[in-house]
């Protein structure tokens, strides 16, 4: 006699109360392939857990963001953001399409180098730029942009003899009616400040004052705070060219644009209340087009997205360790992957979905990852069938950021898969291993027992 | 792993307790379960007579079970 199908047996609690006005579906959907490759391929053949990134969504991204920013302002150019996501694979995709680099740092800049980027196409931003880092910069014509006075003084002593005046930038902080201002980064407008520094780089003689450049935020709910932003850069580059006859070539806005990732504690799901690409393009542009530049006289807008362009193409894969009830009943799942490489999942509610087909009722569940610290919670609250440990799971729009700030940490950082457009998949970043970890440490003579 | 006595069941997995107004629904193993607890079976016959019809292990119904068993006590329809 064949068998029934069996399922776990579970009771829920009935809540007597107003109905939720938006339903009982818990939205909870199978997820068994990404691009059309199965996950449990994915994890048979590169282990578990493991990110996995969509050539064809990356691509996608971009484009959708350049059209919006291109099809209104005739002058557009982004630059990656290296710092969400450095995996050489990555930028590469974003270099084919036309982006220049935006780095952060020495060890950046010299990734940006390595992967082919012509110096003149490097933006280098940050505070904390060295001796070394600015002489590099120079000899490969980067647009450097200042941060602070002290940086200043450095370009101006390093640049003194030079036949090549160094093209720079300045960073300008500003009220732009978003709290908490973001006032650590550049040189304030509304205090002068930034004038100052315009004057100073004018003044000298032996740098190039080229562009303006703001970072007003990072996740950023309101497309108006753009539009302010884009005033004041656009007000600063008028008053250079009418008081001191010098001409700013570009303005750029830098990054911030939110993905639709849930941020903790807000009310409605990132979908409903986050402004498209499309919705900021077009606050930015119209503050350009209407600020009264000549036609053909526009400065270059340039953009420096990062977590919009790649967010939702990046999934982490992993599988159930073990179930467990708390002590007051709650369900909990133990995970093969912990908040070391998630690192998002402090900022994020990040939707996970199971890998497989299951029984229609779910259980309200706390998500642990494997670490033994309190810390490691991946969702505190989250709606799921009952998983069985082999389960397996995916993790949704994990692409920017936790491939960059992950660390090794009690477990081993995993591997990074690119599925291409043709559906073909690269390993592009191999799982790390005990003799990764190893290499680099030294063990004095009298503390070696393994000689 | 007693059921109360006073607590009320039906065939598709509605749960009532008289003494607590609290109402239960459950998933249709729970049933099964709750069904076979009530005729006054054993945790031993109960667990060979599922897997003898269903597609189960016994590693995993043993796991399973003492879930429930927390599940129950949790919910308070248990005897002390």
């Amino acid at each position: 006699m064949e068998k029934l199908p069996y399922e776990k047996p579970y009771i829920k609690k009935l809540q007597a109360g107003a109905l939720n006005k938006f339903g009982s579906r818990t939205g909870v959907q199978p997820v068994k392939s990404i691009d059309g490759v199965s996950v449990k391929s994915l994890i048979e053949n590169y282990g578990s857990p493991v990110f996995v990134l969509s050539e064809k969504q990356i691509r996608k991204n971009y484009r959708a963001a350049y059209r919006a920013f291109s099809t209104r302002y005739p002058k557009v150019q982004f630059a990656w953001s290296y710092k969400t996501n450095y995996l050489n694979a990555v930028c590469q995709i974003f270099h084919q399409e036309g982006s220049w680099a935006e780095v952060v740092s020495g060890f950046e800049y010299r990734k940006a180098l390595g992967n082919g980027v012509p110096g003149n196409k490097i933006i280098f931003n940050g505070p904390g730029k060295s001796l070394n880092d600015l002489q590099l910069a120079i000899e490969h014509d980067s647009l450097i942009h200042i941060d602070h006075f002290d940086e200043l003084n450095l370009l101006l002593t390093l640049s003194k003899n030079m036949a090549n005046k160094p093209r720079v930038a300045i960073r300008i902080n500003m009220d732009t009616g978003v709290y908490p201002l973001w006032d650590r980064f550049g040189f304030n407008y509304e205090n002068g400040e930034a004038w100052s520094a315009v004057t100073k780089i004018t003044g000298s003689g032996s740098l190039q004052l080229v562009g303006l450049h703001c970072h007003i935020g990072t996740y950023m709910l309101s497309a108006d705070a753009y539009g302010i932003a884009a005033n004041k850069l656009a007000e600063l580059a008028v008053r250079c060219q009418t008081e001191l006859n010098h001409k700013i070539e570009y303005l750029d806005l830098g990054g911030g644009f939110p993905s639709t990732n849930t941020l903790k504690g807000a009310y409605l799901p990132g979908n409903d209340t986050v402004p498209t690409v499309d919705d900021f393009a077009e606050v930015i542009t119209s503050a350009l087009l209407n600020f009264g530049f000549a036609n053909d006289d526009l400065p270059l807008l340039i953009l420096e997205s990062g977590r919009v362009l790649i967010d939702d193409a990046g999934y982490l894969l992993g599988t159930v360790i073990a179930n467990k009830r708390l002590a007051n009943g709650k369900s909990a799942v133990i995970v093969d992957f912990g908040v070391n490489i998630l690192f998002t999942s402090f900022w994020y509610e990040h939707q996970v979905s199971p890998a497989n087909d299951f029984a229609a009722h779910t259980e309200n569940t706390v998500i642990y990852g494997p670490l033994c610290m309190n810390i490691d919670v991946i969702r505190e609250s989250i709606n799921l069938p009952l998983l069985n440990p082999g389960d397996q799971v995916v993790v949704h729009k994990v692409g920017a950021y936790n491939m960059t700030q992950w660390m090794q940490f009690i477990t081993l950082r995993p591997a990074v898969v690119l599925i291409d457009e043709k559906l073909r998949t690269h390993l592009i970043r191999k799982n790390e291993t005990l003799e990764y970890t190893a290499e680099p440490e030294l063990v004095p003579a009298h503390l070696n027992n393994n000689k | 792993m007693k059921l109360k006595s006073n607590i009320a069941t039906s065939e598709n997995g509605f749960i009532f307790n008289p003494a607590t107004g609290d109402s239960f629904s459950g998933n249709g193993m729970a049933a099964k379960l709750l069904e076979a607890m009530k005729s006054g079976k054993t945790e031993d016959d109960i667990k060979q007579d599922i897997l003898s019809r269903y597609e189960v292990s016994e590693s995993q119904l043993n796991r399973d079970w003492d879930n429930w068993m927390l599940q129950l006590k949790e919910a308070n329809l248990l005897e002390i």
